[in-house]
C-alpha cells in the first residue's frame, strides 16, 4: 500500500511536468481555474478555438490520446501514464472538453470496427483536434432506451439513404465527423435491427440545430437527417450488429478511469472557510461543519476510488467495478453542494448579477448547470440499475420489448 | 502507485475468512449475544493461536511482528464475522496504547500476553454521556491513586488491565490530563456489567476508589495520547464496519435473488435494486476512505488524523446504511429474532458511537481539514 511511483513513471512525470511547464498557455490558466463547471468560457476568445490551439501543440509534443498507438497519432503509452499525463496537466484538462468524445468513443470505436485505411485517414486527426467527432445515439423516443431509436437507414445499392433525428448530441455544432446508430430493420427485435456509420457532419442532408438548455447555454444538439447519402464503406461493423458496435463504445467511456468528476466539494469548503455570516465564519456552524464532513468523505472516497482502479490498471489488471459508482455519486453532489452554499448566502444567494453575487455566482451556475449531469452519459437511475445487475448480479428489468419485432413496439402510453 | 493489498495480506484475510466462517458462526455470536458467556472463550483462544491477537505487535513483545495492514485486513474479516471477543477493546485501544505510550517494563509485561490470549485490556475513557473531550474527564488522580466512576467501557467487566484516562490537573488545558495503567487483579476497582443494545460485546461501569495505577506514558500528556489512540483505534475499527457492511449487503443481495413476490424475485423489482445499488455505493466509498486510513497507520503519517476521521465517518455511515436496509429488504423476516440481521444492525449502531459519535468526528475532520489547508 504505497503512493510512490515506480521509477519509470516517476521519469515519465518528470519528463511530462517539464514538458507542460514549458508549452502550457499560462495566459488562460487563471481564467481556467476559475471557470465551474457547466460555463467553461474565456472572455475575449472562443473555446474551442483556444483548445484547438493546445491540442495541436500537445499533438506535435506526443501528448494526445495517450495510450493510442503511434501509427494512429497516439503515443502507445500504458494506461497509467496516461493517468500520470492527465494528473500533470491540471486546470488545461479544460481545454480538452471538445476532443473527449472523440478520443474516448468515436477513435476507439473506428480503431475496432474501422477499415485500415480510415483508421490511418481520421483518427491522427481526432488525436491532433484538427478535426472533431460526436457522437449520434440519443434519439427523442430513446433516451435511456437507446436502442428504442427510430432513425432509418435504408440499402440503396452500395449506399445508404438516411432520415430521421438524434438529439442531445454534444457539440455537433462544432463537429466535422459522428457515428451514428441507425435502424436498419424494423422487422425484427429492437437490439437486433442496428447498424452503425459514420458520416461528414458538413454533407447535404445533416442539419444541426442548438438547443438551448435550462441554464442558457447551449453546448449540445438536434440533428436532423433529411435523405443524407452515404456509402456502405462508412458502415462500422455489420449490418444488424450496431447494438454490439455501440457497446464498444460506450464500454470504453466506462473505462475511462481516472477521469476528473467535478463534485463542488472544494469550492464549497474554500467558501465556507472565508463567508462571514451574522453568527461568525461559516466553517464554524456545527450545522454546517456536519454537512461539509458528509460531503468530505464522499470526495475522500471517490478520489480514492479512483486510486485503486489506477493501482490496478498499473499492475496490468482489469479495474474492479468499483469505478461504476464515480458520476452517480459526483452528480447529485454536484446539485446538493449548490444548493447549499445558497443557503449560506440568505436572500442574496439566488443573485447572479456578477457585481452582487457572492463568489462570482459561481454556485448559481452550479446549480443550473448540475441536473444535467445527473441524466448525460447515463442517468442515476440507469446507473444504479448498472451497479444492481452487473455488480450485485441482481436480474434485469423484465423487457417486455425484447423479443416483439420493433414496428410492433407500442409507441404511446395512452 | 499501488493502493490496495498485497498479495500476502489477501491471502491473509482468506485465512481469517476461512477461520472464522468455521470457529465464528452466527450460532457463537448469539450465544454471547443471549447471555450464555460473556465472550467467546474459545474462539479467543483460537484467534491467538493464529497469531491474530498480536498481528501488530513486535517480535520482541511475543507478537507477529507483521504490521498495522495485517492487522486492518484481519480486522475486515472480524468486523464481518460480527466476532463476540473483546478484539478492539484490547487489540486496537490497549494495545496500541501500550505501543505508543507504554514504558519498556510495560511492554514487557503486557503485550505478549495479549498475543497470546492471555490478558484482556481495555481503555476506560468516557464518563457518562458525551463525547471524547479533556473537559469530560473527572476521575481523579491523586498521586498514584484514581477514584471516579467510567462508563460505559468496552469489556470492562471482563478486562484484565485498564489504561485510565484520569485527571491531574486543573488549569483548563488539555495537559491536565494523564494516563494510567491499572491492574485489575490489585484491587480497587469495582465493575458493572452494562446491557447495550450490541449484547454480544459488552459493556461495563467501573467505579475506582483509592485504586492503585501506574503512570502510562508521560504525566500531562494524556490528552494527546488519548487523541493519538483514538484515531489509529478509529483506522482499525472502521475495517470492522466495513466488513460488517459487507455482509449485510450480501446478506441482503441473496435474500432479494431467494425470495419470490407477486412472481418474481423480489431483487428484480427496481425499489429492491436501487436500494440495494445505494448500498453498494455506501461501502464502496468508505473501503476506500479506509485503504487511505490503512496507508496512513501504516506509515504514521502526518496525514493519520485527517484519513482516521474520514475513514471512520464513512464507514459508520456505510455499516449503519448497509445494516438497516439489509432488514429492510428482508421485510418482516428482517425484524425476526430468528433471523441474523438484527446482530448486524445492533453491531452497526453500537460501533458507530464506541469510540465517540459522528458529530465529533465530523468535527474532528473539518478542523483538521482546515489545519491542512491553513498549513
Amino acid at each position: 500500500m504505497n503512493f510512490d511511483d515506480t521509477p519509470q513513471e516517476a521519469a515519465f512525470r518528470a519528463e511530462v511536468r517539464r514538458w507542460i511547464g514549458a508549452n502550457a498557455p499560462r495566459e488562460f490558466e487563471a481564467e481556467l481555474s476559475k471557470a465551474s463547471l457547466g460555463r467553461i468560457k474565456l472572455k475575449k476568445h472562443d473555446i474551442v478555438e483556444v483548445a484547438k490551439a493546445w491540442q495541436r501543440k500537445k499533438s506535435e509534443g506526443g501528448w494526445v490520446c495517450l495510450n493510442w498507438p503511434r501509427e494512429y497519432g497516439g503515443r502507445g503509452a500504458t494506461a497509467v501514464e496516461r493517468v500520470i499525463w492527465q494528473q500533470e496537466e491540471g486546470v488545461y484538462f479544460k481545454l480538452t472538453h471538445p476532443f473527449q468524445i472523440g478520443e474516448g468513443m468515436c477513435g476507439p470505436t473506428l480503431m475496432a470496427y474501422g477499415s485500415e485505411a480510415d483508421k490511418r485517414r481520421y483518427l491522427p486527426k481526432i488525436a491532433s483536434g484538427e478535426e472533431i467527432w460526436c457522437q449520434l445515439f440519443s434519439e427523442p423516443s430513446g433516451g435511456s432506451d437507446v436502442a428504442g431509436l427510430r432513425t432509418r437507414a435504408e440499402a440503396d445499392g452500395d449506399h445508404w439513404i438516411i432520415n430521421g433525428q438524434k438529439i442531445w448530441t454534444s457539440g455537433a455544432h462544432y463537429s466535422d465527423y459522428g457515428i451514428l446508430i441507425t435502424r436498419t430493420d424494423p422487422n425484427v427485435p429492437k437490439h437486433k435491427g442496428l447498424t452503425m456509420f459514420y458520416i461528414d457532419m458538413k454533407s447535404a442532408g445533416v442539419e444541426v440545430r442548438p438547443i438551448k438548455q435550462a441554464n442558457g447555454m447551449q453546448e449540445f444538439n438536434e440533428v436532423f437527417f433529411t435523405n443524407l447519402r452515404i456509402s456502405d464503406e462508412q458502415r462500422l461493423g455489420a449490418v444488424g450488429d450496431g447494438w454490439n458496435v455501440s457497446l464498444t463504445t460506450l464500454m470504453n467511456e466506462r473505462m475511462t478511469i481516472g477521469a476528473r468528476l467535478a463534485t463542488g466539494f472544494s469550492e464549497l469548503f474554500d467558501f465556507c472557510c472565508n463567508l462571514m455570516t451574522e453568527d461568525g465564519l461559516a466553517i464554524d456552524d456545527h450545522a454546517t461543519r456536519s454537512k461539509l464532513a458528509n460531503w468530505a468523505v464522499k470526495n475522500s472516497g471517490l478520489k480514492y476510488t479512483s486510486m485503486r482502479a489506477i493501482s490496478a490498471l498499473s499492475k496490468g489488471e482489469r479495474p474492479g467495478p468499483e469505478n461504476s459508482i464515480g458520476k452517480l455519486v459526483a452528480g447529485s453532489m454536484l446539485q446538493d453542494i449548490a444548493m447549499y452554499a445558497m443557503d449560506l448566502q440568505g436572500a442574496s444567494g439566488m443573485l447572479t448579477d456578477p457585481d452582487a453575487a457572492e463568489a462570482a455566482g459561481q454556485f448559481q451556475a452550479m446549480l443550473m448547470s448540475s441536473p444535467s449531469t445527473r441524466i448525460a452519459g447515463g442517468t442515476d437511475e440507469i446507473l444504479r440499475n448498472i451497479i444492481a445487475e452487473r455488480v450485485l448480479g441482481l436480474p434485469g428489468d423484465i423487457r417486455v420489448d425484447k423479443d416483439v419485432p420493433f414496428n410492433k413496439i407500442p409507441t404511446r402510453g395512452r | 502507485m499501488n493502493f490496495d493489498f498485497s498479495d500476502e495480506q489477501k491471502q491473509l484475510r482468506d485465512e481469517a475468512r476461512k477461520f472464522l466462517a468455521e470457529k465464528c458462526p452466527p450460532k457463537a455470536v448469539r450465544a454471547v449475544l443471549d447471555g450464555n458467556a460473556p465472550y467467546d472463550r474459545e474462539l479467543w483462544k483460537g484467534l491467538a493461536g493464529m497469531g491474530f491477537l498480536g498481528v501488530a505487535v513486535p517480535e520482541a513483545y511475543g507478537g507477529a511482528g507483521a504490521g498495522h495492514l495485517e492487522l486492518c485486513v484481519i480486522a475486515e474479516e472480524m468486523g464481518r464475522a460480527l466476532a463476540p471477543v473483546p478484539f478492539s477493546s484490547t487489540v486496537y485501544l490497549a494495545a496500541e496504547a501500550l505501543l505508543i505510550a507504554g514504558s519498556e517494563a510495560q511492554k514487557q509485561k503486557w503485550l505478549p500476553l495479549i498475543a497470546g490470549g492471555y490478558a484482556i485490556g481495555t481503555l476506560a475513557l468516557f464518563e457518562g454521556k458525551g463525547n471524547p473531550s479533556p473537559e469530560g474527564i473527572k476521575l481523579l488522580a491523586s498521586g498514584n491513586s484514581l477514584s471516579g466512576v467510567k462508563k460505559p467501557v468496552p469489556d470492562g467487566a471482563i478486562a484484565d488491565f485498564v489504561i485510565v484516562a484520569a485527571r491531574t490537573g486543573s488549569t483548563g488545558r488539555d495537559s491536565d490530563i494523564s494516563l494510567f495503567l491499572v491492574d485489575m487483579k490489585a484491587g480497587g476497582v469495582e465493575a458493572k456489567t452494562l446491557t447495550n443494545v450490541d449484547p454480544s460485546r459488552g459493556q461495563a461501569e467501573l467505579i475506582f476508589r483509592n485504586c492503585k495505577a501506574e503512570p502510562l506514558g508521560a504525566a500531562t500528556e494524556g490528552w494527546s495520547l488519548v487523541s493519538q489512540v483514538l484515531d489509529r483505534a478509529a483506522v482499525l475499527l472502521a475495517f470492522e464496519q466495513v466488513g460488517g457492511a459487507d455482509r449485510a449487503l450480501e446478506m441482503g443481495r441473496d435474500y432479494a435473488l431467494d425470495r419470490i413476490a407477486f412472481g418474481r424475485p423480489i431483487g428484480s423489482f427496481q425499489a429492491v435494486k436501487h436500494m440495494l445499488a445505494d448500498m453498494y455505493v455506501s461501502a464502496t466509498l468508505a473501503r476506500s476512505n479506509c485503504y487511505y486510513g490503512a496507508w496512513a497507520l501504516s506509515t504514521n503519517a502526518s496525514e493519520l488524523p485527517e484519513a482516521a476521521a474520514a475513514a471512520r465517518i464513512s464507514a459508520t455511515q456505510a455499516f449503519q446504511h448497509c445494516a438497516k436496509n439489509n432488514i429492510q429488504v428482508h421485510g418482516g423476516m428482517g425484524f425476526t429474532w430468528e433471523f441474523d440481521c438484527h446482530l448486524y444492525y445492533r453491531r452497526a449502531n453500537a460501533t458507530a458511537l464506541s469510540l465517540g459519535s459522528l458529530s465529533y468526528w465530523e468535527d474532528a475532520l473539518i478542523d483538521r481539514m482546515r489545519k491542512r489547508n491553513a498549513a
